[in-house]
């Protein structure tokens, strides 16, 4: 069934980042990317979300954060790193307290890179997000 | 005619009795038996007197006037002397005149002072005997688990009187079957002062320093009731040459207004309306089966039946639309001050104040749409807050508070007492329970009669569903997982609990039938009128009553097919729904605590505002009866 | 039963007709914000979508609550259109509305506890006002039955403007729009996270939105009433208070609620029992 597709709610968490990646996803729900168009709404709360978009890098203090608002996500989930520092750390990651990338915490579906990543690349990754999510759900309606 | 005396005098023998008993095992099985007979006696009345419409009795006993005067000079001493030993001055003032009154009226009018029928029946006082009979008689079995409870765990400090509880506690009832077969406005006289020295006594039984001081208070505002009350007699006799309830209710509005409205202030300070009401708060600090018993379900129900018998002389007149005012305006005023307390006890003291002022609104609209209302009202009302008090008095022994704030979990630490609690706040507010009919019923007779009423009703109503839920909301929170505490409740407070939460449901299955036959019949001898809610409502009403009832079976299936995770606390949970990592690595615990409104300072001014309103309105009312 | 096909409309319906009225309500909402905004069928979509997912609760028996709130909202709304006694339709609504309260309470997570006091703050709030709408109807009408007020000759609004007016203020209470979208909001926008419904997930959400649904059908039912009997007017004039809640929405922030409070009972108060209070006088 195509409704994940088309009603993709996500929750936008901001791990270490500078904030830049972050402006760049909120610009996305703006009159000139308006990503709402698509049925997205950017909900601030992982029971209700299908999409987990991270920015930043991984340390001490946002590990547990980052575990416990993917647990409670419903299934199916997919998790999106936007920014290179999701992705791997960035330019931060060989600090003493940076983890490196968020799949050091959960597994990562897609990734997105950039410094600051650019608003059509962030929906680009979230489109292909989408298509693994059918995926996750037609695996799952199979079992 | 046998019964109203059996009902009369068999509790006030049993009292006497246990009285007598000393021993906490022997107690027990002399209270549950007289109970169990009171209860059965008050059934057997409904049983024998229906169908037939109001019959008067004569009941002429030799020398009854005189006991009740020796009874009552008796009273009078103990009470002067109390007054005394706790130095209170108005207490001495206030019995004094009304002795004075007493003996002015006996000597003054000596043996005209007779009635033709001293005792009766009619559908309203069969109703009241078996609200008595059955909510008074299942507290009095709870009381025998509490109060052993209240002596062995919870207050070791306080002495045991037991024996006089008991017996206090079933001469009130004696009393209040009185109150409510007397025709003989003397004899109903007699009576109501006996259950405010009852009130007094049991207010005090912890005998401390609050204890002492509200017990008096109680006292003194009881007594300026009765004040009146004799007043009104005094002038009722000298005026109309009569002293007796019937007569009086078929001579029409003139001239009978001023010892009416003089009866009905005595009513409104029994009942605890603004500004009367802190007699009533105070009184909360007695054990949980006084306050069930008298502050809750019977004796201030007393007051308004007395406001409610003469409902038809109040219809359409200047000191009915008065009354009516005072009653809604403590409606109001007391809902919105039930608001902003937590203390368990204070809340429910309020909403019976709230519901009581609903009543006399009803009572002093007059029309029978209205009373009918009310009547229903005083059922559903005795049963749900009954069912509450008991509940909340377990409760404290068991969580040792009062708090609203401390019940969170109850669902899971006691779970029946948590489900007889929601059934008896569904029971004072929701839809399809009682009180909900009633405040329907109330509504509909307000709008025909002057819808401005109305805006006392649906504010006041608007403010009770908020306290009422945010209660059951936090009876079903859970917090910290919480050991069962539930095992040590004796069956004696098992019992009367179970009864009252199943009377509660199934009476809103049964007020059709009750109304019907009960209720019209007596609306009809009154008004030649019957109120009609229509059958296709009454249909709807008990089908939600199936749906709502089918709530509790799906917790059968519970929660197979889910997965659990912790609730949202903005990611920060430490593996829990409740702890989470606050600042510095802390790990620290989330408090949910319910919104009070106001809470310090809000019931002060309410307070101060509805009595002010209400004494003013009670005083231009006797000004321009005069 | 008398409306059968009315009351049978109305359960099978207006679910769609709810969804509708929210996808309307969002596309209008987008393109006042200069978006091009979700297609118009975009609730439909987040509903089947969120059959779809995993049933993931805070409390084991929370859901059972969520049940019982869709049952009884169809409930009322079917005894509305059956022409039932709209007092009692009132009540059945409190009484459903309560359902989802309590099934924020039983989630005991603090957002959603937040939003359940709200709500009762909120309910607190309208139901003063819709009671007058109730017992203004009866002065005006005679009767308190839906289907002698529908089919009243004139139309209601003429008698009672105050109240009217006083329903609308109160209207965005009902439907959870800004100002007073105090406890759940529609859109993302949210100081409590979600409120009321943030520890529900997949078929509760689910069930909540489409209460949702039939909670606009019924509170648009009751617009309706003031405009009857000439239904093409009755229907264009629903839609149009509709339209003026969405652009209350769009241009309000939302207010704290002791404000909300407040300026839904000061209205009430004012508009409301200034009318009754002519109609009292205008029958002596």
């Amino acid at each position: 069934m195509a409704y994940l597709k088309r009603s993709p709610w996500l929750i936008h968490y901001d791990a270490s980042s500078c904030n830049g990646c972050d402006i760049e996803v909120l610009a996305c729900l703006t009159p000139v990317y308006d990503v709402e168009r698509f049925g997205i709404i950017n909900t601030g709360n992982p029971k209700h979300a299908d999409i987990f978009l991270v920015t930043g890098s991984v340390n001490e203090e946002n590990k547990e954060v980052i575990r416990n608002i993917y647990a409670q996500m419903p299934e199916p989930k997919v998790v999106v790193a936007v920014g290179i520092c999701a992705t791997s750390g960035g330019i931060f990651a060989e600090c003493y307290n940076v983890s490196g990338g968020i799949d050091k915490v959960i597994p990562v579906d897609v990734y997105v890179p950039g410094c600051a990543a650019r608003p059509e690349s962030i929906i680009d990754g979230v489109v292909k997000a989408l298509g693994i999510l059918e995926e996750k759900h037609k695996k799952g309606v199979k079992k | 005619m046998f019964w109203l005396g059996f009902l009369i005098i068999f509790p006030l023998a049993a009292g006497l009795i246990l009285l007598a008993v000393k021993n906490d095992l022997l107690r027990t099985p002399v209270v549950k038996l007289s109970a169990a007979v009171i209860c059965a006696a008050s059934i057997a009345l409904l049983v024998k007197s229906y169908p037939s419409g109001p019959v008067y009795f004569p009941a002429e006993f030799p020398g009854a006037d005189r006991i009740m005067f020796a009874v009552e000079l008796a009273i009078a001493g103990y009470i002067v002397f109390c007054a005394i030993k706790f130095k209170r001055p108005l207490t001495l003032v206030l019995i004094g005149l009304q002795t004075l009154a007493m003996l002015l009226l006996e000597f003054t009018a000596k043996g005209k002072l007779h009635a033709e029928h001293n005792l009766f029946i009619d559908n309203f006082s069969v109703i009241m005997a078996l609200i008595i009979g059955i909510v008074g008689t299942l507290i009095c079995v709870y009381a025998i688990g509490y109060m052993r409870d209240f002596h062995e765990h919870f207050r070791k400090e306080v002495t045991d009187r037991r024996r006089s509880f008991f017996f206090i506690n079933f001469v009130f009832l004696s009393a209040m079957f009185g109150i409510v077969f007397s025709n003989n406005l003397l004899w109903l006289y007699f009576f109501w002062e006996i259950t405010t020295v009852c009130s007094f006594v049991l207010i005090g039984y912890k005998k401390n320093g609050e204890s002492i001081r509200n017990s008096f208070l109680a006292l003194d505002l009881n007594l300026l009731g009765g004040l009146a009350f004799a007043a009104g007699i005094i002038y009722l006799h000298f005026h109309s040459g009569t002293i007796e309830l019937d007569k009086v209710l078929s001579m029409g509005k003139a001239g009978v207004l001023l010892p009416v409205a003089l009866l009905c202030f005595a009513g409104m300070v029994k009942s605890a309306q603004l500004p009367f009401s802190p007699w009533l708060t105070g009184a909360m600090v007695a054990p949980t089966p006084v306050s069930a018993l008298l502050h809750s379900s019977t004796m201030v129900k007393a007051g308004v039946y007395l406001i409610l018998r003469f409902s038809l002389l109040l219809q359409g007149t200047f000191c009915g639309i008065m009354i009516a005012f005072v009653g809604g305006t403590t409606f109001l005023v007391a809902s919105f001050i039930a608001m902003t307390a937590s203390d368990a006890k204070k809340v429910l003291a309020y909403s019976t104040i709230a519901n009581l002022g609903l009543i006399v609104l009803c009572a002093g609209v007059g029309t029978y749409e209205a009373v009918w209302a009310a009547i229903l009202l005083i059922i559903f009302h005795a049963l749900a807050k009954c069912l509450l008090f008991l509940c909340v008095g377990v409760v404290e022994h068991k969580i040792h508070s009062r708090d609203i704030e401390d019940m969170s979990g109850l669902v899971v630490s006691m779970p029946r007492m948590s489900v007889m609690m929601q059934i008896g706040i569904a029971g004072m507010f929701l839809a399809p329970f009682g009180m909900l009919i009633s405040k329907w019923a109330v509504l509909r007779a307000l709008v025909d009669y002057n819808p401005l009423l109305a805006i006392f009703v649906v504010f006041g109503g608007a403010a009770t569903l908020f306290f009422w839920v945010k209660w059951m909301g936090k009876l079903i929170t859970v917090m910290e997982p919480k050991t069962g505490q539930e095992e040590t409740v004796s069956r004696s407070e098992w019992v009367p609990l179970y009864s009252l939460s199943f009377l509660t449901i199934a009476i809103c299955g049964l007020f059709p039938a009750v109304s019907h036959g009960l209720i019209d019949p007596y609306i009809k001898v009154i008004y030649g009128k019957v109120v009609s809610m229509g059958q296709g409502n009454i249909t709807i009403m008990l089908i939600m009553l199936g749906m709502v009832c089918l709530f509790p079976l799906s917790f059968i299936n519970l929660g197979k097919k889910v997965k659990v995770a912790d609730s949202y606390l903005g990611g920060a949970n430490a593996g829990s729904s409740i702890r989470f990592q606050g600042a510095l690595g802390q790990v620290k615990e989330a408090q949910m605590q319910n919104y009070y409104l106001g809470k310090h300072d809000a019931e002060v001014h309410l307070l101060k505002f509805g009595s002010f309103a209400c004494a003013g309105l009670i005083l231009i009312m006797f000004i321009i009866l005069r | 039963m008398k409306n059968l096909p009315l009351i049978l409309a109305y359960v099978f319906l207006a679910p769609f007709v709810g969804g509708l009225l929210a996808g309307i309500d969002r596309k209008i909402s987008a393109r006042m914000q200069s978006r091009i905004g979700p297609p118009l069928f975009q609730p439909f979509y987040d509903v089947l979508k969120l059959l779809e997912k995993e049933n993931l609760v805070a409390r084991r028996s929370q859901n059972l609550y969520i049940i019982f709130y869709l049952l009884f909202m169809v409930f009322t709304g079917g005894l509305f259109f059956a022409g039932g006694d709209i007092l009692l339709v009132i009540f059945a609504f409190t009484l459903a509305a309560i359902f989802l309260v309590l099934g924020a309470y039983k989630a005991s997570s603090p957002y959603s506890f937040i939003g359940a006091e709200r709500e009762l703050l909120q309910m607190m709030a309208y139901e003063p006002a819709v009671i007058f709408t109730a017992i203004g109807m009866y002065m005006v009408t005679k009767s308190f039955f839906v289907s002698d007020i529908a089919a009243f000759r004139t139309p209601l609004w003429q008698y009672l403007p105050g109240i009217f007016l006083s329903f609308v203020f109160i209207l965005a209470l009902k439907l959870r729009k800004s100002p007073f979208d105090l406890s759940s909001s529609h859109h993302a926008h949210q100081e409590i996270v979600r409120g009321i419904t943030t520890e529900f997930s997949g078929k509760a959400l689910a069930m909540i939105e489409l209460t949702h649904w039939y909670e606009t059908v019924l509170v648009m039912g009751i617009v309706y009433l003031f405009f009857t009997p000439g239904v093409l007017f009755a229907a264009a004039m629903t839609l149009f208070v509709y339209f003026f809640t969405i652009l209350v929405d769009n241009t309000f922030a939302r207010v704290k609620w002791q404000l909300a409070v407040n300026s839904c009972w000061i209205v009430t108060i004012v508009l409301g029992i200034a009318n009754i209070i002519v109609l009292f006088l205008l029958k002596r």
